[in-house]
């Protein structure tokens, strides 16, 4: 048993490629498990953040600074009567939040946490991605329509929309950054990089193209990739309804948009799905132009010192959390009421802390790198989709339609020619 | 690698591909009917993973998904639900179809009778791994003139259908 793990351990595929049954399932059960954490995590600093956005305290009741908040809002989802209305057509308004959930958690399967952490490799791995990630759409629709009644259909229709139109212009972003891998061009810094020849769908193969052509695909052709990225950055908060662009769900106009009439356990399952869909095109996000599981200046600042000292960022993160926690032990008030809550913030820095101990272990450090840089890099935009919703008003329908097809569009299949022209002449 | 458990999946794909077939013809309610389509489409999407076509597969589930999508507006916004469970489902025109069921029978037992000749011995591995960039090379090098020809016709229904939404031009 411990042969075959440490076999496991020094192999330099996904267990995917090399046809490990048990070791692609203990993957699918990590990566289920951490993204579920994830979104609760991600929930929990949504409702914090937007507060202090706001001036306001947020949850603080349950647990120390409502570290507990989601999981007591799981409990109540669980524990709530689930409605179903008159008039609903069952089996679709069963259906529909599993399609969401199942098509937001499929995605993963490719998803490159690092060269060898992933659960497959897939030579489409970002056309199966995009793919499977539009099949969501169905799910909302489906949602709309079954619960017969306006709000939810309305929602429904408009969300249909504008995942479809928004779509268009994150494929031709995408494509830009896909004839990137295959054209080598000038690095950063006039580094001259090494030719790739052929260019590749697949995720692994993207970053690899990434290290090889020493340049991340955001900075290359100065500012084509920039631009392109922008596209998507915009695209992806409008595919997965996220305010500004949070038309089908418009709590002003339509209640809640196509899950108005959902309660209790199948709400939850929309939110657990909305929120894994927003890290699953984060990561598309970052696989394509933010060099996936690379670590900042790999080359600028390489060799083996500042390998060390990239090396123990993911210890002094922890530690850092545990830092800001043992504030908060020193902050609390002294009333012998807040007790409890004050040794309960005191046990999670500590474990934040033993967390971080651990991951400055030689070992550790170097097998769990470029899992954390490929999570910090995604963190940022959590944190930015938080930021949008905090600072930007709705845009109205028309104006919706307007940016996505005619702004984002031609903007797109510009920077695509503009790409193949680059290519073509350095 | 090696693939595993290939036979169960054929029988299952397939399986599910024949009984979302069945299920798009004989449900009242045209929604649904959209659904079941659905399901064939993605088995289909698997049978094509298994013959070593990832691309294809791909293909299949992002084009399809939109499809689909579309198929479905259009039983919202067009099809009065209500008045279609009422009606007729079948045309009752059973010569028609005993003659077509008979020619696809005949055929069935030709292939299955002749089935050896038809069908090549071994069965041509196709390299998974660069799937994708062989299509690529084949579509902008060896296919390249059918390859315009097909988005030149793609070209003419686009305008077509603006000509046909927009009053003035």
């Amino acid at each position: 048993m411990l042969d075959y793990i440490q076999g496991y351990l020094s192999s330099n595929v996904t267990p995917g490629q090399a046809g490990n049954v048990f070791w692609a399932t203990v993957y699918i059960l990590i990566v289920f498990g951490a993204i579920s954490v994830a979104v609760m995590a991600m929930n929990w600093l949504e409702r914090k953040a937007l507060a202090h956005f706001q001036i306001r305290l947020g949850p603080m009741r349950v647990g120390p600074h409502g570290l507990l908040q989601p999981i007591a809002d799981a409990i109540k989802l669980l524990t709530k009567e689930d409605i179903i209305p008159s008039g609903a057509d069952k089996f679709v308004f069963w259906i529909a939040p599993l399609i969401i959930l199942c098509a937001a958690f499929t995605v993963y399967i490719v998803v490159p946490f690092g060269p060898t952490h992933a659960i497959t490799d897939l030579n489409i791995g970002i056309l199966f991605m995009l793919g499977v990630a539009s099949l969501s759409v169905l799910g909302v629709v489906m949602a709309g329509w079954a619960s017969n009644s306006h709000y939810p259909l309305i929602g429904a229709l408009r969300s249909s929309a504008q995942m479809v139109s928004y779509e268009v212009a994150m494929g031709m972003a995408v494509v830009s950054a896909i004839l990137m891998t295959s054209l080598h061009g000038l690095g950063m810094y006039g580094v001259a990089a090494n030719s790739t020849g052929t260019g590749t769908l697949s995720m692994i193969d993207i970053v690899k193209a990434q290290q090889e052509q020493h340049v991340w695909f955001f900075f290359k052709f100065f500012p084509l990739g920039l631009v392109a990225f922008g596209i998507f950055a915009i695209a992806m908060v409008a595919e997965t309804n996220r305010a500004p662009f949070d038309l089908p769900e418009a709590e002003s106009e339509l209640t809640a948009g196509f899950h108005t009439e959902y309660s209790g356990l199948r709400w939850s399952l929309f939110m657990l799905g909305e929120y894994a869909a927003m890290i699953a095109v984060s990561s598309i996000a970052v696989t394509l132009w933010l060099g996936g599981w690379m670590r900042p200046f790999p080359h600028t600042l390489g060799g083996e010192t500042w390998d060390l000292v990239f090396s123990l960022f993911p210890g002094l993160t922890f530690i850092g959390l545990a830092a800001i926690a043992f504030i908060g032990v020193v902050r609390m008030p002294k009333h012998p009421y807040f007790k409890i809550q004050t040794a309960g913030l005191a046990g999670f820095g500590v474990a934040l802390g033993l967390i971080g101990l651990i991951l400055f272990v030689p070992p550790v450090r170097d097998r769990i790198q470029d899992i954390y840089w490929f999570a910090a890099k995604v963190a940022v935009f959590m944190y930015l989709y938080i930021w949008y919703r905090a600072t930007w008003p709705r845009y109205r329908f028309d104006q919706l339609m307007k940016v996505g097809w005619k702004v984002l569009l031609p903007i797109a299949i510009g920077v695509l020619i503009l790409t193949a022209i680059m290519g073509v002449l350095l | 690698m090696q693939p595993v458990a290939t036979t169960f999946f054929f029988y299952l794909l397939s399986g599910a591909a024949i009984l979302g077939g069945v299920l798009v013809i004989t449900r009242k309610n045209p929604v649904h009917s959209a659904l079941a389509l659905i399901m064939t489409l993605l088995a289909q999407a698997g049978l094509y993973l298994m013959l070593y076509a990832p691309f294809v597969a791909g293909v299949q589930i992002i084009l399809y998904a939109g499809g689909i999508m579309v198929l479905f507006l259009f039983v919202i916004m067009l099809v009065n639900i209500e008045k279609v469970q009422k009606q007729e489902q079948f045309n009752k025109q059973w010569l028609v179809g005993i003659v077509a069921a008979a020619a696809l029978g005949v055929l069935f037992v030709l292939v299955y009778m002749k089935g050896e000749s038809l069908f090549p011995k071994h069965v041509v591995r196709l390299a998974e791994e660069s799937n994708t960039q062989e299509i690529a090379v084949l579509l902008y090098g060896q296919y390249m003139f059918a390859f315009e020809i097909a988005s030149l016709l793609l070209l003419v229904a686009i305008i077509g259908a603006v000509v046909m939404a927009k009053k003035r031009i």
